[in-house]
């Protein structure tokens, strides 16, 4: 049997703040995948650190932003997104990445939402989906699936879902992507390339709650979450946007990809000289 | 000018160059100025989608160096009280001008109200201290909005200017004086560089004014902020001992400088024995009252709030000690009387209304000649004839 050994360095050092771990994240969960796509997508993009920075509302994933080694805000519940809005307006060479979770952005920050991809505000939105509301014990919220139990839904949910792509899509985003905390690696580019394509994107990434939501929807472990990513994801190639709703209790494919890469112009304040 | 003008003018003259706001009567021509002239300037208008947007939007532009501003009127400020707490919490400068109108909800949306007093102070969650000025005309409207940035800047928080519809709307002349003339009261910076390893300490504070220098987003400070109470190194801390510590420090840091953030006007102060205390739109009216009065041989003076937050509770206690009377005349239905009667311990008179129009200076008068026959009476409450209450002390 082999001996765990403890190494002096890690290849994130760099850009974690290691005197904060250890983290709040519980066994199982993806949000600590999902940050180091992040961090690995900060380091490789060439954009010096400086440059960087990272925001982010309450909740599990709002805690990213205090993990990050970089300039990082985590800000009032839904309010990550046009507090970020300004931080770029007022700076336009920084990089301002909101990273934040489904109900923070899409139940109480919703409205947010929709207008910076209206808006197409030059923010990037990393958005880690895990169905529920995780921090505060697994209620349900805007991307619970219809009839899964949560404990402010204990006979179901009687509410419809989001479909995340379909709405961002529809409220005119230029950039919207899909992924899981198992596709480390077409995350990563994904944000990178985000990084390099003015504009705002939204990039949903499925993602384990095994304490949150999957202890009480029969799907009681990360790694069995993981599993079904992998047996299920599908790459959407011409799939309908509509169509890519989800509910992770039922044997059906779950499209993920890029699904929205249009060119439209970042929002720049107006200027007028003379 | 217009007031709402001269507020936009003020804020640009103050090196303002981000206003983030949400349209809302009677602050509208504020945001319509900063929209005609932050494309001339090089500066950001941008008209957010509701005031939650805006007052984040602000808070975002100012961690990120700007000075930075927002307009709106009583609703507005009620959705904007719980990021105001964030800014309390992050010792973010900014200014937050509300154009009062009658409330509560939607009111009087084109009439004046000055009862937005204890929102201002009060309403966003937890133990905070805020800074709020209350101009009575547009040039002073111009001169505060720049001492709110000022203030701003200096005590590392967010700064309320408390208009009323009546100033926003009022046409005067407004002089604006030269550029070289503003006061400029810079932010206190670091004054080290960037660590090169270990943390930054954006939180800690100055020992002489309990006030840390703000890094700004891009400096290369690698800075954490967050609106969990936290150490001087701003990460979270979820003890009572660094939260009773934080929240101390923040009311500290205002309450032990009152005396440099109060602003006060008085008239005919030198041998009064009575005194109305007002604000606003509303002083005006009680300045012509106070004339009238003292052409009768009423010897009664005016002291008006330029300041309303830290309240002047030192100079209200001094009075208290040599005033036979005090008169509060505010359009409101007592909120800064409230303060004066704790301030003396004893009752005053009111003259209020609950909005929509001037108090009259002939009710402001009224009381006046009340409360001087009634020196010396037992107190007593009755309704009088200004629509308001009067109590006599």
């Amino acid at each position: 049997m082999t001996q765990a050994t403890v190494v002096d360095t890690h290849p994130l050092d760099t850009i974690l703040r290691a005197d904060r771990m250890p983290h709040i994240f519980c066994p199982g969960c993806s949000i600590g995948i999902v940050m180091r796509c992040y961090a690995q997508a900060v380091l490789e993009s060439g954009i010096p650190l400086q440059q960087h920075v990272v925001v982010s509302g309450i909740g599990c994933t709002g805690r990213v932003a205090g993990y990050m080694d970089l300039d990082s805000y985590h800000t009032t519940h839904g309010r990550a997104i046009p507090f970020a809005t300004g931080m770029k307006l007022a700076n336009p060479n920084l990089m301002v990445t909101v990273f934040s979770g489904d109900g923070d952005l899409s139940a109480i920050g919703g409205n947010h939402l929709i207008h910076a991809a209206r808006r197409n505000v030059d923010v990037k939105v990393i958005c880690v989906n895990n169905f529920n509301y995780g921090m505060t014990g697994g209620q349900c919220g805007p991307t619970t699936p219809l009839g899964a139990v949560a404990t402010t839904a204990p006979y179901g949910n009687p509410e419809q879902p989001f479909n995340l792509p379909y709405l961002l899509a529809a409220a005119g985003a230029g950039y919207v992507s899909r992924w899981t905390s198992l596709h480390v690696r077409q995350l990563k580019q994904d944000i990178l390339h985000s990084f390099v394509r003015p504009g705002f994107a939204f990039i949903e990434v499925l993602s384990a709650c095994p304490v949150g939501f999957g202890k009480s929807n029969n799907i009681p472990d990360g790694l069995e979450e993981m599993q079904l990513y992998r047996e299920r994801c599908v790459l959407a190639r011409g799939v309908p946007l509509e169509n890519l709703s989800i509910d992770l209790r039922e044997n059906r494919p779950i499209y993920v990809g890029n699904f929205i890469d249009r060119d439209l112009p970042a929002y720049k304040p107006v200027t007028r000289v003379g | 000018m217009h007031g709402d003008e001269a507020c936009a003018e003020g804020a640009i003259a103050a090196g303002c160059r981000f206003f983030g706001g949400y349209p809302i009567t009677p602050s509208t021509e504020i945001a319509e100025r900063f929209a005609q002239r932050m494309p001339e300037l090089g500066g950001v208008f941008i008209q957010m989608e509701d005031e939650l947007g805006s007052i984040a939007a602000v808070l975002g532009a100012s961690a990120a160096g700007a000075r930075a501003m927002t307009a709106t009127s009583g609703p507005g400020l009620s959705l904007m009280l719980e990021n105001l707490g964030l800014g309390v919490m992050l010792e973010l400068p900014c200014v937050i001008v509300d154009i009062q109108r009658g409330s509560p909800s939607t009111g009087l949306p084109t009439m004046a109200g000055q009862s937005d007093v204890m929102q201002a102070r009060w309403g966003s969650h937890g133990d905070y201290s805020i800074i709020a000025y209350a101009p009575w005309s547009p040039q002073e409207v111009f001169d505060l909005t720049v001492l709110c940035f000022n203030m701003a800047d200096r005590y590392r928080t967010p700064v309320l200017l408390l208009g009323d519809e009546v100033i926003g709307h009022m046409v005067e002349r407004v002089v604006i004086p030269p550029v070289e003339e503003i006061p400029h009261w810079e932010r206190k910076h670091p004054g080290v560089p960037p660590p090169a390893t270990g943390v930054y300490r954006s939180f800690e504070p100055d020992p002489e004014d309990l006030i840390p220098p703000l890094p700004h987003a891009g400096e290369g400070y690698r800075v954490h902020f967050t609106g969990l109470t936290h150490d001087e190194r701003g990460y979270p801390d979820m003890s009572a001992d660094t939260h009773h510590a934080l929240v101390t420090r923040l009311n500290a840091k205002i309450q032990s400088h009152a005396e440099e953030i109060i602003r006060l006007e008085e008239y005919f102060m030198d041998d009064a024995r009575l005194v109305v205390v007002s604000f606003g739109c509303t002083a005006r009216s009680a300045r012509r009252a106070v004339r009238e009065a003292r052409a009768q041989g009423i010897p009664v003076g005016l002291l008006r709030l330029v300041s309303l937050w830290p309240f002047p509770e030192a100079v209200v206690r001094e009075l208290g000690q040599r005033m036979d009377a005090f008169i509060v005349a505010e359009m409101n239905l007592g909120q800064v009387r409230l303060e004066v009667e704790r301030c003396i311990g004893r009752p005053a008179w009111g003259v209020h209304h609950a909005g929509g129009e001037m108090i009259h200076p002939e009710k402001i008068l009224t009381a006046i000649i009340a409360a001087a026959k009634n020196v010396g009476a037992p107190g007593s409450r009755k309704a009088s004839s200004a629509g308001g209450v009067q109590i006599s002390g």
